[in-house]
């Protein structure tokens, strides 16, 4: 019988396993450590409205329920090794602490430049509330900003310190900002709209070295021209906290592979029963888009996830009966995301990154629309600008598409008049 | 019965609370969102998973 769960990680995907958890009935000890300083908080304003000063430090922590009054956090604590066979889990400094099941949802952090200069004041990443606290108090509307990156992130920042006058640059390598995995013709449409805004773009080039005394003054570029700025963000992308975790039989190459009960597999595929993983730090399959398991960086996903590993663990209280139930419903949750960058509002679900065909399906791109993002005939995912009510529509068709049953999808013809229906099915 | 309320301020019209609670939230032919007060007792569960997935936070049950 499981009497106490620890959870490693104090963010979304924490804070919604312990109160799914409570909401599951289970009453056992549970314990909530996390290396931020904070109380879990709501990440997705931090590069918006939180970085516009539009809203306050205290609009961005989640309220703490009655729900999980009786939970014990422990932020400021870095949890520095495990040991699944013992356990046990060891901290910074040197605290130890048991667990019958224990879930990591240990996330992200940024990766960062490795090159000359990049340890210049004036060098940022965006992914905590202080790292965040610490580029807004950096940005006046004199500021002259560099954002290496031209992803979702990068470009949100972007737009974000554009709107406070900042003069902006993004540099990418790609032809267009948001290319992978938007495709060509939305990604251009975004740089053409953002351009409009004043943002100008340094596409298919890369940051040689950060020039500079002792703060930031430039950028060197690999096409030899040199730009000036006193602020870069750098938004590279990130890689999945799972260092500590070093030395217990797992497969934590490019995320922890699971289930899809959310239990972290050994090499030989075996689960552990009592270890899961949720959030963006866990690589899980997902009957909707294929066999293949993939790590998924979106918003919804550690609330899902870890929903599910809280049923299960819940389930495994109750006895093998109810968790052999848990374990056969089927969990394949929609990935949903959006983006807003000036008056581009952005929604969509699926799995754009499985793609081999993307397709206009409704709409003019240079004002509303809605590509569709095929694999082979199959619908794998759906982005707007604007139209939400019909995006939730293609929605709903992709929850649809591989039955109830958890069966392989079917394959999807569109309704929409506008796109090519492939000529083998008319 | 529950009371549901919705903090316009912050309130982007994502839409990610329809999919949680249909009976409750639902998109205008505007985009714009469009809520119930109260609900019946029987969509608590939808409502909180609503509050949960609502990515400005906005949405909270009246105590």
């Amino acid at each position: 019988m499981v009497e106490s769960v620890v959870i490693v990680g104090a963010s979304l995907g924490g804070i919604r396993a312990a109160e799914a958890l409570r909401r599951s009935a289970f009453s056992g000890a549970i314990t909530v450590i996390g290396d931020e300083a904070h109380l879990p908080y709501n990440r997705p304003p931090l590069s918006k409205h939180f970085l516009a000063s539009q809203i306050e430090l205290e609009a961005i922590f989640f309220p703490r329920r009655s729900l999980v009054s009786d939970v014990s956090w422990h932020v400021g604590t870095r949890i520095t090794s495990a040991d699944f066979d013992e356990q046990t889990l060891t901290s910074a400094h040197s605290d130890t602490y048991s667990y019958d099941s224990l879930i990591i949802a240990t996330g992200l952090r940024p990766k960062r430049l490795r090159i000359p200069g990049s340890e210049l004041w004036g060098c940022f990443a965006l992914r905590t509330l202080d790292d965040a606290v610490e580029l807004r108090s950096a940005l006046t509307p004199e500021s002259r900003v560099v954002v290496v990156g031209s992803g979702f992130i990068g470009c949100e920042v972007a737009a974000t310190v554009r709107s406070l006058g900042c003069e902006v640059t993004v540099i990418g390598r790609d032809e267009f900002p948001m290319q992978r995995p938007l495709g060509t013709e939305l990604a251009a449409e975004l740089m053409r709209r953002n351009e409009d805004h004043g943002i100008r773009f340094r596409m298919l080039t890369r940051v040689k070295q950060i020039l500079g005394e002792d703060r930031v003054t430039g950028v060197a570029l690999d096409d030899g021209t040199t730009m000036e700025c006193n602020v870069v963000v750098e938004a590279v992308g990130s890689q999945q906290n799972t260092e500590w975790l070093r030395g217990n039989d797992i497969d934590a190459d490019q995320g922890i592979l699971t289930d899809s009960a959310m239990r972290v597999l050994r090499r030989d595929g075996q689960a552990w029963k009592n270890v899961f993983a949720v959030g963006d730090v866990a690589r899980f399959p997902n009957k909707l888009f294929g066999d293949e398991a993939s790590t998924v960086e979106h918003w919804n996903i550690p609330t899902e996830t870890a929903k599910r590993a809280a049923e299960i663990i819940a389930a495994g209280v109750v006895g093998p009966e109810a968790l052999e139930l848990a374990l056969s419903r089927r969990f394949a949750p929609i990935p949903s995301f959006w983006s807003d960058q000036f008056d581009a509002h952005l929604l969509a679900y699926g799995m754009l990154g499985r793609a081999d065909r993307i397709k206009l399906v409704h709409g003019r791109v240079s004002t509303e629309c809605i590509f569709g993002y095929f694999h082979g005939e199959t619908l794998v995912g759906v982005c707007g600008i604007g139209n939400r009510s019909m995006v939730m529509h293609y929605r709903d068709q992709l929850a649809q598409q591989s039955g109830s049953n958890g069966s392989d999808p079917a394959p999807f013809l569109l309704t929409s008049s506008r796109a090519d229906t492939p000529k083998a099915r008319q | 019965m529950i009371e549901i309320r919705v903090d316009m301020n912050r309130c982007q019209h994502y839409g990610q609370c329809v999919f949680e609670a249909p009976n409750v939230f639902q998109l205008n032919a505007q985009d714009r969102l469009e809520w119930k007060a109260t609900a019946d007792d029987a969509e608590l569960s939808n409502v909180e998973a609503a509050i949960d997935i609502c990515p400005m936070q906005a949405i909270s049950l009246a105590e």
